[in-house]
């Protein structure tokens, strides 16, 4: 099998790794801020239909067509302002791409603030930054103030009419913050719980103003994708998984690592090229979670040519998510691997609703034991019903997100849980359980 | 979810003011938010708290209602909500914060919380020579460079917070006992990576490189150099 590469000069993000100039004057040099005026000239229209036609998915999570999302804006303001809000809050375990943007290529995501705004019309964008991501937040605030000192961004933004202000605010340590709603109402100084949809809030959101939530990677590849065109974006990937896409990779790969590849990679080139295999060769190879900690795994015969990208991926009943790849090769305790993400969950969800207060803790407890095999094999069943019980039945999809992992793992290593709960009982620690 | 609450009043300093730069800075902040919109900076504003005080006190809250014309119960709830404000004294010189999720236990987590429970104690207490103090916490958004540490520290003068990152269990003793030393290790990846990229094997943005560090060294060394 070959698969097309992405190559430098198809990347959008030139500077992920911060290692070449990060002045203004270098970031202009590698394209950027190039013609941003006339870009805004051709109207809001234009760029929306231009976004529709480039077949760009949300890089958040969901996958929505970005296009679309900026079209439920209202298209005359009745009188409220219009906000873009940018989720900067990245922490779904395993992902670790918006930091580089943020760090090292701060102004495509200023410069796509500004043409995103325009195009919802919206005067003013806030972006929500994770708080632990300090020195990010530096990084991202002087690409602000260059912007400002340059007239990108402010009166007038890049000479085109348009007056556009880019305030960059912080959260303090809350995964909920970066559900949507949740983020709004810790903009606006609240508890990060989120709000029951409808009211969506392209009709009711910041402020009770119309509003739209991105993720800074699909707001950030914006302005390539306009100034190279729709159709250039829409020719990596296949169809309705198209673009580039920046994919995190962690766990037991030879070379962890970021990079920027185009959609629908097959899962082994990505690992083969980019992280020099999996640990001990790809025979090591045991489970991988594609899309970030809120999606089911993957068995290691599953990846064996599986296309990373939205459909692919949940034809496995999987997802891209965020693209975050966490892989696992088989000196892993699978078990305790997905425990870990419940403990994370329990710590995470809000508290507001009970099928999440309660399943969360209860999950959790359960694969307390299941780590140690200290349970009944029904237990599994049990475990099992459980997370349907909270899947579907809560305020937000952190009910889901808790619910899947679990329900991945019982779905592909059933018996590795039959077998140490087996052991227990009689007495034997096995191998793998003496982890 | 978990419940968290102030630190006793025993504890509790009597008074809170930020410093005039702070306090300078504080309306910069109000300024980012629409008329009537004040509290919106409640968050950035208890940080900035925390970072002048090393946590987060019963009278900064007070004080941060009031400048923010907020009831106090609005922002205590925000104080008690977000998991890094620190609601006790934490270290004197640095509090230490692992991550621990799923793709940092992969890479060694486990190792580097018991590097932590050797040399500073159990997690949420101060060490004995009250320099130190470290928990372990959620995804840090490092993934890519695990295992790895943010630590917050004071020996610089001022409140800095940094990534140490690529740990080795070694290589994390020495930056912890730099820190209790009062002094500031360079932060980023131990094994020498720049970034993010795929180890001494780089796939993509080849060319020459400009920068010598990345952009979050590059912020540390700059204060150094202040
Ligand atoms: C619990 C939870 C956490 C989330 N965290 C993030 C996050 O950190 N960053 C992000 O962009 N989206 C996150 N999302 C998705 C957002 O709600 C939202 O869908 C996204 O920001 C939309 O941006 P997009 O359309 O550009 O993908 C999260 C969703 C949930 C339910
Ligand atoms: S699902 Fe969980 S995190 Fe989401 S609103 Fe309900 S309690 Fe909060
Ligand atoms: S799991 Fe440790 S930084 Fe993400």
């Amino acid at each position: 099998m070959s698969f097309d590469f992405l190559t430098d000069e198809n990347r959008i993000f030139t500077n992920l790794y911060g290692q070449k100039d990060r002045s203004l004057a270098g970031v202009k040099a590698r394209g950027h801020w190039d013609g941003t005026g006339d870009i805004l000239g051709k109207g809001r229209d234009w760029i929306v239909q231009e976004m529709k036609d480039s077949g760009l998915r949300g890089r958040g999570g969901a996958g929505f067509p970005t296009g679309l999302k900026w079209s439920f804006m209202p298209k005359e303001s009745d009188g409220r302002p219009h906000y873009l809000v940018v989720n900067a809050d990245e922490s779904e375990p395993g992902t670790c791409k918006d930091r580089e943007i943020m760090r090292h290529d701060p102004h495509t995501l200023i410069e796509g603030c500004l043409i995103a705004s325009f195009a919802m019309g919206a005067h003013a964008c806030y972006i929500y930054i994770r708080g632990e991501y300090v020195r990010e937040r530096e990084a991202l605030q002087r690409a602000i103030d260059e912007a400002y000192e340059d007239g990108l961004i402010g009166k007038n933004a890049c000479g085109s009419g348009w007056d556009f202000d880019c305030y960059l605010s912080h959260g303090a340590g809350a995964y909920i913050c970066g559900e949507e709603t949740a983020l709004i109402e810790s903009l606006e100084g609240k508890k990060g719980m989120p709000r029951l949809k409808p009211p969506f809030p392209a009709n009711v959101g910041l402020y009770g103003c119309p509003s739209t939530v991105n993720n800074v990677e699909s707001i950030a590849v914006v302005p390539t994708i306009l100034r190279r065109g729709a159709g250039w974006f829409a020719g990596f990937g296949r169809e309705r998984n198209v673009g580039t896409k920046v994919f995190a990779i962690s766990g037991h790969v030879e070379r962890p690592c970021v990079v920027e590849e185009a959609m629908s990679i097959p899962f082994r080139e990505l690992v083969d090229r980019h992280c020099g295999g999996i640990k001990g060769g790809w025979d090591h190879l045991k489970a991988v979670i594609p899309g970030g900690s809120s999606v089911r795994c993957l068995r290691a015969e599953q990846c064996e040519d599986v296309l990373m990208d939205f459909d692919a991926l949940s034809a496995l009943k999987s997802g891209l998510g965020t693209a975050a790849v966490i892989v696992m090769d088989d000196s892993t305790d699978v078990i305790k691997a997905i425990w870990r993400l419940s403990k994370f969950y329990k710590h995470e969800s809000c508290g507001q609703c009970t099928p999440c207060r309660e399943g969360t803790g209860w999950m959790m407890r359960v694969m307390d034991r299941m780590v140690e095999g200290n349970a009944a094999i029904e237990e599994i069943d049990m475990l099992e019903e459980v997370t349907r019980q909270v899947e579907g039945h809560t305020i937000c999809a952190l009910g889901d997100a808790a619910a899947w992992p679990i329900q991945g793992l019982i779905a592909n290593f059933r018996g590795e849980l039959e077998e140490r709960i087996k052991a227990k009982q009689v007495g034997r620690v096995s191998a793998v359980a003496a982890e | 979810m978990s419940t968290r609450r102030l630190a006793p009043d025993a504890v509790q300093p009597a008074s809170f003011a930020f410093s005039p730069e702070n306090a300078e800075w504080v309306k910069t902040q109000i300024a980012k938010f629409p008329e009537g919109r004040q509290a919106s900076a409640v968050i950035p504003l208890l940080w900035r708290a925390q970072e002048q005080e090393g946590w987060v006190t019963k009278a900064s809250i007070e004080t941060i209602a009031q400048t923010l014309d907020m009831p106090n119960i609005r922002v205590l709830e925000v104080a008690t909500f977000y998991f890094m404000f620190q609601l006790a004294p934490t270290g004197e010189n640095a509090h230490v914060q692992v991550c621990g999720t799923t793709p940092c236990m992969l890479c060694g987590a486990e190792s580097m919380v018991a590097v932590c429970e050797k040399l500073i104690g159990p997690a949420h207490t101060v060490s004995a020579d009250g320099k130190l103090s470290w928990e372990e916490v959620e995804c840090l958004g490092a993934c890519a460079n695990a295992p790895m540490a943010q630590i917050d520290s004071w020996v610089k003068g001022g409140f800095h917070s940094d990534y140490y990152e690529d740990l080795s269990e070694a290589g994390f003793e020495k930056v912890i006992e730099a820190f209790r030393a009062g002094e500031y290790p360079k932060p980023g990846s131990e094994k020498g990576r720049f970034a993010s990229e795929p180890l001494g094997h780089q796939t993509a943005l080849m060319g020459d490189h400009t920068e010598g560090v990345n952009a979050s060294v590059a912020a540390a060394l700059a204060e150094d150099a202040a």
